[in-house]
Formats: structure tokens, sequence, C-alpha cells
């Protein structure tokens, strides 16, 4: 299953979607015209400045959010159609964990709300936690815990009840450097080791060229994609290859096509 | 944690309070008792100085208003001085008052509970029941507390529960209004995580907005609370002074008991003031334990 991810079917296919919001100053157009195909296995950035539609696209994805035109399909399906069957586990910028639960309790509430037997639970919670290293913190509370690590068994959370996509909104955004480097790390290791369809939304370019395969680039007003990169980098990465000239190359692509979209905007 | 290394501190300006508000209320209820000895004074023909005014005005039977100790006295009397089985017993009166209390208060919460639910889950109702709810409220208890009582009665009810229903008809707003902010506590990002799940309403409220409304249930229990007992001493008015600390109110006004109408005002206020209490005692520990305590 490890090796055999890497090219698969389509996972997410949009056509042409275009969604409308209409506020008080007239419509808005948080996306226009985006086509893109996430396929198995695949890690994909969405990157841009604020406004450009990616966290958007990233809920619509999710059936939070429902396009006002064009198709989105998720394992075939429609969106809703998708989340109603959980087909993916979904991570915020906050960890939101409860606080009345433990870090376990936390893991197990997508469980319980799916009805998953008591014994499978706890299974589950033990290997979720085990993911995202956080083993041995099942009974600790969330406020004793760092935000690194809160935002850890947030993951946990997501991953628990095996949904083939993972879905991230700026998941580290909140965390400082330090963390957030290795929290990349981590959830690269994740990504191998599960093998599981990742896309991930982030304002940092070094972020988005150390995690993805596919790095989606954004540009604002109205929403849409400027670019979208293959990247050549291998799948093991240590963190010292964002000093190799690859890295640089696809990180100055990256700059390029937020500079262009953001140029014509004006 | 506050620090009490010096709680001297913090209580010498209580104390310094209560001494001033003992003090004026004797200087009150020698001003207002003061008429009186001067009028049996004239009678008698004799003349009263400053001595004997303080010491006739502080010791009157029926006095316009009793001084401090005279209620300390009458209290004492009523809660240690009888057997609590007696009618004169300020505990067998603050029983009956405190059980129908309960029983309103608890009627109250859950019904200001489940309209709550109601409303936070139903667009209708969220736009049709809370008119009604403040339309309740701003109707004088008194006003109706009386026909709640005879319509009851004719139909066979008295005792415990017309009352607990006045208490209850209190009670149940601070905790709909409480509950309806509470159930709404969590943000747009909890709500979506629930989305993400597929969860149905139940799932939400049973994991999500129940404890996440949790501290806002507890303020409005502690108005609630207060809020049923002053329904209930209402409510035990118009029966006709039978039993209750309300009952006492009345039976004291009928007959010139200055002394047992402020017994039982403080009773009442011991009463309410000992129920909030026990309520912020379980807030405390609930919170806590649930990571919430602020």
């Amino acid at each position: 299953m490890k090796d055999t991810v890497v090219t698969g079917r389509p996972v997410v296919e949009a056509r042409n979607l275009n969604l409308v919001f209409p506020t008080n100053d007239g419509p808005v157009h948080a996306l226009k015209d985006v086509n893109l195909t996430i396929n198995r296995g695949e890690f994909v950035s969405f990157i841009g400045p604020s406004g450009c539609g990616k966290t958007t696209l990233l809920r619509c994805i999710a059936g939070l959010e429902t396009a006002t035109g064009g198709t989105l399909t998720v394992n075939g399906m429609t969106p809703d159609e998708a989340r109603r069957k959980r087909a993916y586990g979904y991570v915020f910028q906050a960890a939101g964990l409860y606080p009345w639960r433990t870090i376990a309790g936390n893991v197990r509430l997508p469980l319980e709300i799916m009805g998953f037997s008591r014994s499978d639970q706890d299974a589950r919670i033990n290997n979720a936690l085990q993911l995202v290293d956080l083993e041995g913190f099942g009974r600790k509370f969330p406020w004793q815990l760092s935000g690194g690590m809160q935002q850890r068994a947030s993951i946990a959370r997501a991953l628990a009840f095996d949904a083939d996509i993972l879905l991230m909104d700026e998941p580290f955004g909140a965390l400082d450097e330090i963390v957030r480097d290795h929290l990349n790390e981590e959830v690269l290791k994740l990504w191998a080791r599960t093998g599981k369809t990742i896309a991930f939304v982030t304002h940092s370019i070094p972020e988005a060229v150390y995690l993805s395969t596919k790095i989606v680039v954004m540009s604002p007003r109205p929403g849409r994609i400027t670019d979208i990169i293959d990247s050549p980098l291998p799948k093991d990465r240590p963190l010292d290859i964002r000093d190799s000239a690859a890295f640089i190359e696809i990180s100055h692509r990256v700059r390029e096509g937020l500079r262009a979209g953001h140029g014509d905007a004006v | 944690m506050r620090s009490s290394a010096l709680p001297v501190l913090t209580v010498l300006p209580v104390l310094t309070v209560l001494g001033v508000i003992t003090l004026l209320w004797y200087v009150a209820a020698v001003w207002m008792n003061a008429p009186w000895v001067y009028d049996q004074a004239a009678r008698a023909g004799a003349a009263v100085d400053l001595r004997g005014l303080i010491g006739q005005t502080l010791t009157q039977e029926r006095p316009v208003l009793p001084a401090p100790h005279q209620v300390a006295q009458g209290l004492w009397d009523g809660i240690a001085g009888q057997a609590v089985t007696s009618k004169r017993s300020l505990v067998y009166h603050a029983w009956v008052t405190l059980s129908a209390t309960l029983l309103g208060f608890v009627i109250g919460t859950t019904a200001g509970v489940l309209l709550a639910i109601g409303i936070v889950h139903n667009r209708a109702m969220d736009q049709s029941v809370m008119p009604w709810a403040i339309a309740s409220q701003t109707i004088p208890i008194l006003a109706i507390a009386p026909m709640i009582i005879v319509v009851l009665n004719s139909m066979g009810v008295q005792g415990l529960v017309p009352k607990a229903i006045i208490s209850a008809y209190l009670s149940f707003f601070p905790v709909v209004v409480g509950m309806v902010k509470g159930l709404r506590a969590p943000d747009a990002m909890q709500l979506d995580l629930m989305r993400t799940y597929n969860a149905g309403g139940g799932a939400t409220l049973a994991k999500l907005r129940l404890p996440s409304s949790m501290p806002y249930l507890f303020a409005s229990l502690k108005v609630g609370i207060a809020a049923s007992l002053v329904g209930t001493i209402v409510g035990e008015l118009p029966t006709g002074a039978v039993a209750g600390l309300g009952s006492r109110l009345l039976s004291g006004s009928y007959y010139g008991q200055t002394v047992q109408i402020w017994a039982a005002l403080f009773g009442a206020a011991l009463v309410a003031a000992s129920l909030v209490a026990i309520i912020g005692m379980v807030e405390r520990v609930t919170l806590r334990r649930m990571g919430m305590a602020r």
C-alpha cells in the first residue's frame, strides 16, 4: 500500500469551478474557473495571499461551501455526498480541542459520533496518537499541552476514522517557525506512512515547496489558479533539502506566480 | 489563586461596612420609633430624656422598625427556640418554602433548557417563543399568582404544586436567556468540525453545544434559584397564611408583628444566599473539572 499510492486515480476533480458570494457591495467572485485534479496519494498545497480563495476551495472540497458553477467531484461523488460518507478528515487553523475532554477523549469524538465500537475506538485512538507522536499523552488535558502538541492532537483526531483524504487549512499558521519545521517533517512522515491524499492550505512558500508533490498557486480578485507546479523533489525530504538548487528554483517559480497574480490584479 | 496571607485585610472592610449598616439601622430605629415613645410619654404626662428615648425605642414590642438585636433575637427564637415541627418555627416555614422553591426551580430549569434547545434548533421557535417569554416576565407576578392559585384550586390542585408553578414561572426565564446564549457559544469552526463528521443535531447538541453552555447555565441557575424563592414566597401570600415564609410575612403584617416580618425576611435571605452559594460551589467544581474555569 505504501509504495503504490504515488500515482493513482483522481480523488478530487474540479472543472470550471466558480463560486460567487452575494454581498452588500455586489457579488464577490471567490473562485473563478478553477480547474484542478488531485490524484490519489498526492500532497497538494494551495498557496496565495489572503482573499485568493485557497481556503474557500478547500471548504468546497469538504462540502462546507457549495460552488455556484462548474463541477467538483470527490471520490467520484459530489462533495456533500463525500462529506456524508466521511471521506476526509479536516484540520483547522486552530486545534479547537474540547477543554472538557482528554486528548484521547478528543480523538474519540469523531469515533463516538460515527458509531465505532468501544474496543475499535481504543485501538484507533492508540494508532492515531502514535501517528502524530503523542502516545502517552492520551490522558492529558489540552491545556497541559503546548500549541504544537495540541495541533498534533487535532491531526490525530482527523486521522482517527481513517478517511483517505486529509484536508488541512493552514494548520501550522499560528505556530512559531521552529515548531512549524518540526511539524512539517512529521506531516511528511505521516503522509509516507499512511499514503493519504493531502490537500494543504498555506501562505508560506518554503512550507508549500517542502511538503508538496503539487503546488497550486492562487491569486485574488477574482480568486483563481495562476500556476500549478509538479514538484520534481524526491519523496524522501530531509529538512536541509531546502538549501538545494531544485528547492530554490521551485520557490522562485512560486514567487513569480504569486507576483504575476498580484500584478494583473492591480 | 488569590493570596490568603492577610485575611484581616479582606475581613476588615467587610466588617466596617457591616458595622456602618448596623449603626445606621439603630439610628433609623430610634428615629422611626420615637413618635410612639413621645406619644406615650405625653399621655402619661412625663418627659423623656435621650437615654430613656433610646432605651424605649429599641425595646418596643411592635416597633415601626425593629432594632437589629430584636430581629436577631426573633430569628434565633424562630430557628432554635421552637421544635422544628412547630408552626412557630422558622425552620418549619422555611422548609415549606424551600420544598416548593426546589420543585419550582427544577420545573423552571427543565422548561428553560428545553425551550432554549427548541429555540436554537428551530427557526420558528426562535422567532415565536422569545417574545412570549419576555412578555411573560413583564406581567407582575403579584397579579398572576392569585389567578394561578385560584385556577389550580378549582381543579383540585393545592399545596406545594401551585406555589412551585409560580416559582417556575419566574425561574425559567433567566435559564432560557442564558441557555440560548450558551448553546450558541460554539464558534463557526467548532460547528464546521461537527459538519465534517456529518454529525446530526443531536450529536452536536450532546457533544458540543451542551458542554459549551455550562458556564452560561450556572450563571442562569444562580439568578433562577433566587427568582424561584421570590416566586414561592409571592405564591404563599394569597393562600391565606397557611404555611411558609410568605405566610409568616403576611400574618406578621396582619397583626403588626414587625419583628416576625423582619425575621422571616432574614430567614428568606439566608435561604436564598445558601442556595446561590451551593450552586456557586457546584459551578466551581464542575467548570474546573471541565477545564473551563476562568
